[in-house]
């Protein structure tokens, strides 16, 4: 592999714009979601502005929304415009783009010992499918009658009618647009994935070496590449019915003064198709969440992970399930009871692996030796707001008890806290933990401490009381409550959860600044500076194409041998030989 | 204040700015590598970690105190048994919030990181993951086996003596239909919907007017394209250059010269006549395209069939006693009430919370969820201590701009109060009869029947979309409890 020893010039263009290093890629998909994420927070700040306070005038608004929040008050569709692209944003573009396309880019080659992806160019051009599909999701916010607005979900006919709304116009049109270039993004970096883990490992790499992270984004990648053309496919018949007068999921319908010609279509067809990505959607987001976190609790406990096989066992648990669990959605849309009995059963089962795997963890952090990097509290905390809001998904998944929650607060406290904040949690540990791999340089701890501590008082601050407004029957998605003296005692929660999402908001300038800043001021990384047995950590910290300068490296075992009582050092390389006698594991 | 609370936040942050500066200065000062977590930060971090349990506890129970009995107690049969499965589960997923989250904070406190002692290698052990698989296994069990007789009992057949009531969506609000008499909802179809007859209601009298009232609409658009200008002169022009035999064609046999001559002279009668307008591509293409729905539309209407109800009613008929109110709605207690939720526009979600009850409204696609309410509205204000209390309808799917503010009030009455206000409410195909709307003081049952007076004619509707097709021999019963009065 001499090629790779010697240093080639490349131009500022192939390097850091038209990159095919999965390094560089990792990088740019990570600041575009950053840059994404900024937005949704910031649309999230100004809708909670108006739920905390209805009716009083933020000029902040009309600074930033202009005709949209006139003397500073939101208007109420405007506000249907900001739920929903906020949700489309974090989901998608941060949580699903933002996640797997950083660190499994990021991670994958690095931690199997390849020297790249299966195929660069199409690793390229994922990210630039990623980033026009960005942009016209951003654009969409500036068109005629405003973003789509039928909720993340957008489902038709509200979405399907340009009648209906002012957001199911050009902007529901964007909408549509952007999400199939984001679906094509998110199947080329899919199947790079996967063939890059099949293909590319190095010697010695089984599968049973394999860190829990490429676990994770593997089989993140299959449910991708399995339930993305789906979307795919209710995306473009929602386009024909919008644009072709085709009636798929149109029947029966007069709206504005008009009786349509639209027959024989179901919209619940749509909410079937959505829903098969939609729930392993939550998986997608989810596992290399916990991937990565099991890495950085494994590194930082200087324990082994507890129950390995148990681990890739429930991601495998989890990921099966994920596909038979869409209609937990649809309780409530008239379907057959019977059939609502099967996703009952099918989505509580996904409570076992799930449970298995926070067992786990709590079971590596016992008698370890924690140091608490900023990761490293990230990633418990991600545990915390695993447990914490999944424990809710067994009230959702009970169908009797959804019929009386379901698209209330409770549902969006529980995806928030299970979903949101463990996916956020386990992304901002990726970055602490792998800053200095990505970068050459160290984030400042201290801020860390600060950013962590921030973000785990105000996200619950935000989302654990939303529990108590939906159960008290508020359903999501209202501009104002006060037309409802029914929930008029719970609605003092509204200016609290207000409050501390603007200081949730605010406490991630702690992480802007300690991210941009140490990029180029942050002190110099060493090669391992966390004492890790991956792969990755043996790469020269100034990148090179190619990885590794000379020859790949060969794994003797398995990643965490972590405080080995049979070596001195507490870890121990995946390239460490066994020792003479050793028991592999 | 919001001023002030923004400048100490933003104070507060470069305080924190300048604070890891000087941190950071001094710490390469003392050559102190950024990834080296110092003794007292891991023990701080840990014992933060235990006084968040603390708070994050102490929060909840406080939520738990103040906002724990959420909402009355449920208004039906089904609502007590689904707060009971509630309960249940409630109980066990907060015993184990308390559990794990205890366990992941205190081991986050107490094993944090000390040099001289070595983690313990503990890789796996199968006797422990055994128990925290199988544990789980049974207590889901037991959740899934309870849940699901209590949505079996929620989601069966409603009784045949069941009272059938129809919710109808639309943005942004609801309307309610009672079969009337005959027990029998009228037939409805989305095409019969007009200002007047808001549901569609099916009467032979209703279509023939309906199709009368397109066929107005579509002689004037017939009209109004005919007539068009610019497609007139340029007819024209084309029609001359033909009967000259220009560009080397030959002149029109005769017969065909005549018919030319003919349409030449009705064009510029056309043109000479008052009724000659003029119009953009664009405004001619759009009125061509609105004859040509409204000419669908007429044939939808033609298409409509005549049936026989299950219970030997014609359907068009069904619907002349149908009752529609608006705004509020009465339903007996203890009598089981069997909801058909239609839409006309877009998906609604009729939420019913103090009844533990939901059901989407999906347009083309009728829905039912049945509950017997136990608690009269009276009996709710007693309980609750407050005068002004009603049952609520609130839609919970998004649909719109107003969807925060598509509601509608239900009031539970008692078999009796329900009969009486039943029967002051005026059917669909009568005569209005404000005298008796005003006997019970509200308002919706008035705004009926002026509605009525216009809307005399009835209408039909196929089998598919008849919200009232079903059960019709069940209905029987029904029909001789509300022909008492």
């Amino acid at each position: 592999m001499a090629a790779h020893t010697h240093h080639h010039e490349e131009s500022f263009v192939s390097k850091y714009v038209f990159s095919q290093d999965h390094k560089m890629i990792s990088k740019q998909f990570l600041v575009t979601a950053i840059l994404m994420g900024i937005v949704a927070v910031m649309l999230s700040v100004f809708f909670r502005l108006q739920l905390g306070w209805p009716g009083e005038q933020f000029a902040i608004l009309e600074t930033f929304l202009g005709k949209w929040a006139p003397d500073g008050v939101l208007d109420r569709n405007a506000y249907l415009a900001l739920v929903t692209i906020h949700g489309t944003i974090m989901v998608f573009f941060v949580l699903t783009g933002g996640l797997s396309g950083t660190f499994s880019n990021l991670l994958i080659p690095l931690q199997i010992g390849a020297r790249d992806m299966a195929s660069g160019f199409l690793n390229m051009l994922s990210y630039w499918f990623f980033l026009v599909s960005s942009i016209i999701m951003i654009f969409s916010l500036f068109v005629e009658g405003g973003a789509a607005s039928g909720g993340w979900t957008v489902y038709p006919p509200l979405s399907a009618l340009p009648q209906a709304m002012p957001g199911s116009g050009m902007g529901m049109t964007l909408w549509l647009i952007s999400m199939t270039l984001f679906v094509v993004s998110s199947l080329l970096g899919g199947l790079n994935y996967i063939v890059t883990v099949v293909n590319l490992r190095t010697k010695g790499m089984s599968m049973t070496r394999l860190p829990l992270t490429i676990w994770a984004f593997l089989v993140t990648a299959i449910l991708g590449v399995l339930s993305f053309p789906v979307l795919v496919s209710a995306v473009v018949l929602l386009l024909m019915d919008r644009s072709m007068g085709t009636a798929f999921y149109l029947s029966d319908i007069y709206i504005a003064g008009e009786a349509l010609d639209v027959t024989g279509g179901s919209p619940i067809l749509y909410q079937h198709l959505f829903w098969f990505l939609g729930h392993p959607e939550v998986y997608i987001v989810l596992l290399p969440a916990l991937g990565i976190s099991s890495e950085v609790i494994a590194t930082n406990a200087r324990k082994p992970i507890f129950g390995y096989k148990a681990m890739i066992g429930s991601i495998l648990g989890i990921g099966f399930l994920s596909f038979i669990v869409w209609g937990h959605h649809m309780f409530v849309t008239g379907m057959n009871p019977f059939l609502g009995s099967v996703f009952v059963f099918t989505t509580l089962l996904i409570a076992i692996p799930s449970a298995v795997k926070a067992f786990n963890y709590i079971t590596t952090l016992w008698q370890g030796n924690i140091r608490f990097t900023p990761a490293m509290l990230f990633s418990i905390g991600l545990v915390s707001t695993f447990v914490t809001g999944g424990l809710t998904g067994i009230i959702l998944a009970d169908s009797a008890l959804d019929v009386n929650v379901h698209d209330t607060y409770f549902v969006v406290a529980h995806f928030h806290i299970v979903m949101g904040m463990s996916a956020i949690f386990g992304m901002l540990a990726g970055i602490y933990h792998w800053f200095p791999k990505m970068f050459g340089k160290m984030m400042n701890t201290k801020l860390g401490y600060v950013h962590f501590w921030i973000t785990l008082i105000t996200g619950y601050g935000v989302f654990f009381p939303m529990h108590f407004v939906g159960i008290a029957g508020a359903p999501r998605r209202y501009y104002d409550y006060s037309e409802f003296a029914f929930l008029d005692w719970v609605m003092d929660l509204q200016p609290i959860i207000s409050t501390f999402a603007i200081i949730g908001a605010i406490g991630q300038l702690f992480f802007l600044f300690n991210f941009f800043y140490s990029i180029f001021r942050g002190p110099r990384a060493v090669e391992n500076p966390w004492g890790s047995n991956t792969l990755e950590w043996t790469t020269p910290v100034e990148h090179v194409h190619g990885n590794w300068p000379g020859a790949l490296p060969e794994v003797h075992r398995w990643a965490y041998d972590y405080s080995n009582p049979e070596h001195e050092a507490d870890f121990v390389p995946q390239t460490t030989p066994l020792l003479q006698g050793e028991h592999a594991h | 204040m919001k001023l002030l609370i923004l400048l100490v936040i933003v104070v507060g942050f470069v305080a924190t700015l300048q604070l890891a500066k000087v941190y950071q200065l001094t710490s390469s000062l003392r050559a102190k590598r950024e990834e080296d977590i110092s003794e007292a930060d891991n023990r701080l971090n840990g014992g933060l970690f235990l006084a968040f349990m603390l708070a994050f506890y102490a929060s909840f129970i406080a939520l738990m105190v103040k906002y724990g009995d959420y909402l009355p107690v449920a208004a039906s049969e089904h609502g007590v048994e689904v707060d009971r499965l509630m309960n249940f589960n409630l109980a066990i997923i907060i015993f184990v919030f308390f559990l794990v989250n205890t366990l992941l904070f205190w081991f986050a406190a107490k094993y944090y990181h000390r040099p001289d002692r070595k983690a313990k290698f503990f890789a796996h052990d199968n006797r422990l993951e055994l128990i925290w698989t199988i544990i789980p296994s049974i207590v889901l069990a037991a959740i899934i086996a309870y849940g699901l007789k209590t949505w079996n009992a929620m989601t069966g057949e409603a009784s045949p003596d069941a009272l059938q009531v129809e919710v109808y969506s639309k943005q942004f609000d609801w309307t309610v239909r009672y079969p009337g008499l005959d027990g029998e909802f009228g037939l409805a179809d989305f095409n019969l919907i007009t200002a007047t007859n808001p549901l569609g209601i099916a009467t032979p009298e209703g279509v023939v007017e309906a199709l009368a009232a397109l066929d107005s609409q579509i002689v004037a658009l017939e009209s109004v394209v005919a007539h068009e200008k610019g497609h007139l002169v340029k007819e024209r022009e084309g029609l001359e250059e033909e009967l000259h035999g220009g560009h080397g064609h030959a002149a029109p046999e005769a017969g065909r010269k005549a018919r030319i001559e003919a349409r030449l002279a009705e064009i510029d009668a056309m043109l000479e006549s008052d009724q000659v307008v003029i119009l953009t591509d664009a405004q001619y293409e759009a009125t061509a395209d609105k004859l040509y729905r409204l000419k669908r539309h007429r044939q939808r209407i033609a298409e409509l069939e005549q049936f026989d109800l299950d219970g030997g009613i014609p359907a068009w008929e069904a619907g002349k006693d149908d009752q529609i109110v608006k705004g509020e709605f009465h339903i007996p207690v203890g009598r089981e009430v069997e909801f058909i939720f239609r839409s006309r526009d877009v998906i609604h979600s009729a939420y019913m919370p103090h009844f533990r009850a939901q059901m989407n409204a999906v347009p083309g696609v009728p829905t039912r969820f049945k509950m017997t309410p136990t608690i009269t509205t009276d009996s709710m204000r007693t309980i609750t201590g407050d005068e002004e209390f009603n049952y609520i309808l609130l839609c919970n799917k998004v649909c719109g701009s107003a969807h925060f503010n598509m509601q509608m009030t239900i009031v539970v009455d008692t078999p009796e109060q329900y009969e009486a206000w039943l029967a002051s409410q005026a059917a669909f195909g009568a005569e209005p009869e404000p005298a008796a709307a005003d006997s019970t003081g509200t308002a919706p049952a008035a705004d009926v029947a002026a509605v009525d007076t216009t809307a005399a004619a009835p209408s039909t509707l196929t089998p598919a979309t008849g919200a009232g097709a079903g059960r019709n021999a069940a209905a029987t019963p029904r029909n001789k409890n509300q022909g008492n009065f």
